[in-house]
């Protein structure tokens, strides 16, 4: 994986972290309208990391979940648990 | 349904084989308070909680402790990876080596392995909720002990990620019991 992939994938992972973080919040305080903001902002901004990312190193997500792809990325190296670095 | 993402929840960094580490982060895998137990335990109760915010909660948080059992699979993985046999004797972890080789399995630090007896799912939501915010507190303090053993800088910097996840789950739980009790007063009022 290289240095900009890496970059690209902590983004993703820090926005992500986020969205879930405030999904559980949220389960609990659905009226608390700040946090809804802020959570469809986190959305928003991981949305647009996602398809970046994936547009340039292959599929993060099956099932259809991806951007068009020109060749079979799913099985492209890494997976995850392969972190080594 | 569940979809896949091709990556962890947070980064694992391992530098090098350290099986004795494995050896005891391995019952955050399969162990008691561990996270498969955490998850199964979540998504098997959420079919009769009485609220839909605790339908949530329970799907919600039972999805990110599945995230939590593959960090630790990561962990483990790659302690073990390029161990030595030399290593993985004297950290006794020759007799997994002799059912698993360096494979990921679902047992505590003592090798016993996992059992639905770990869990329950009694049908009394307040029961549930109860076992819920324990098992999260013992999640905690199984990530604290891990801690104190830890001698992997970049190891623990995950322990502690995970030790935090479990002080907010407990939380949501707790919300979670009081929205549910509340639910069921005003059931039993009107
Ligand atoms: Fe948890």
């Amino acid at each position: 994986m290289n240095p900009e992939q890496k970059r690209l994938l902590r983004i993703i992972q820090a926005l992500e972290f986020t969205a879930i973080d405030l999904t559980l919040y949220l389960d609990t305080h659905p009226a608390d309208e700040r946090a809804l903001a802020e959570y469809n902002e986190v959305s928003r901004r991981l949305q647009e990391a996602m398809m970046d990312y994936q547009r340039r190193y292959g599929a993060l997500k099956s099932y259809g979940h991806s951007p068009p792809q020109t060749r079979w990325t799913w099985i492209d190296e890494p997976w995850p648990w392969e972190v080594s670095d | 349904m569940w979809i896949y993402e091709k990556k962890l929840e947070y980064p694992v960094k391992v530098r090098r084989p350290n099986p004795g580490l494995a050896k005891n982060i391995i019952t955050q895998y399969g162990g008691p308070d561990g996270e498969l137990a955490a998850s199964l335990r979540y998504l098997t109760q959420r079919y009769t909680m009485p609220t839909s915010q605790a339908k949530g909660v329970l799907t919600d948080i039972g999805t990110e402790e599945l995230a939590h059992m593959e960090i630790v699979a990561a962990l483990v993985y790659n302690l073990i990876k390029d161990a030595p046999l030399s290593q993985i004797k004297a950290a006794g972890l020759d007799g997994y080596y002799a059912d698993h080789d360096r494979a990921v399995y679902f047992v505590n630090a003592e090798g016993v392995p996992w059992t639905a007896a770990y869990i329950q799912s009694k049908g009394d939501p307040i029961a549930d909720l109860h076992e819920n915010m324990a098992a999260e507190e013992k999640a905690r303090a199984t990530y604290e002990w891990l801690i104190n053993l830890s001698d992997d800088p970049d190891v623990t910097d995950v322990l502690r990620f995970l030790r935090e996840r479990e002080v907010v789950h407990f939380q949501r739980f707790g919300e979670t019991l009081n929205i549910v009790h509340e639910y069921l007063d005003r059931k039993r009022t009107f």
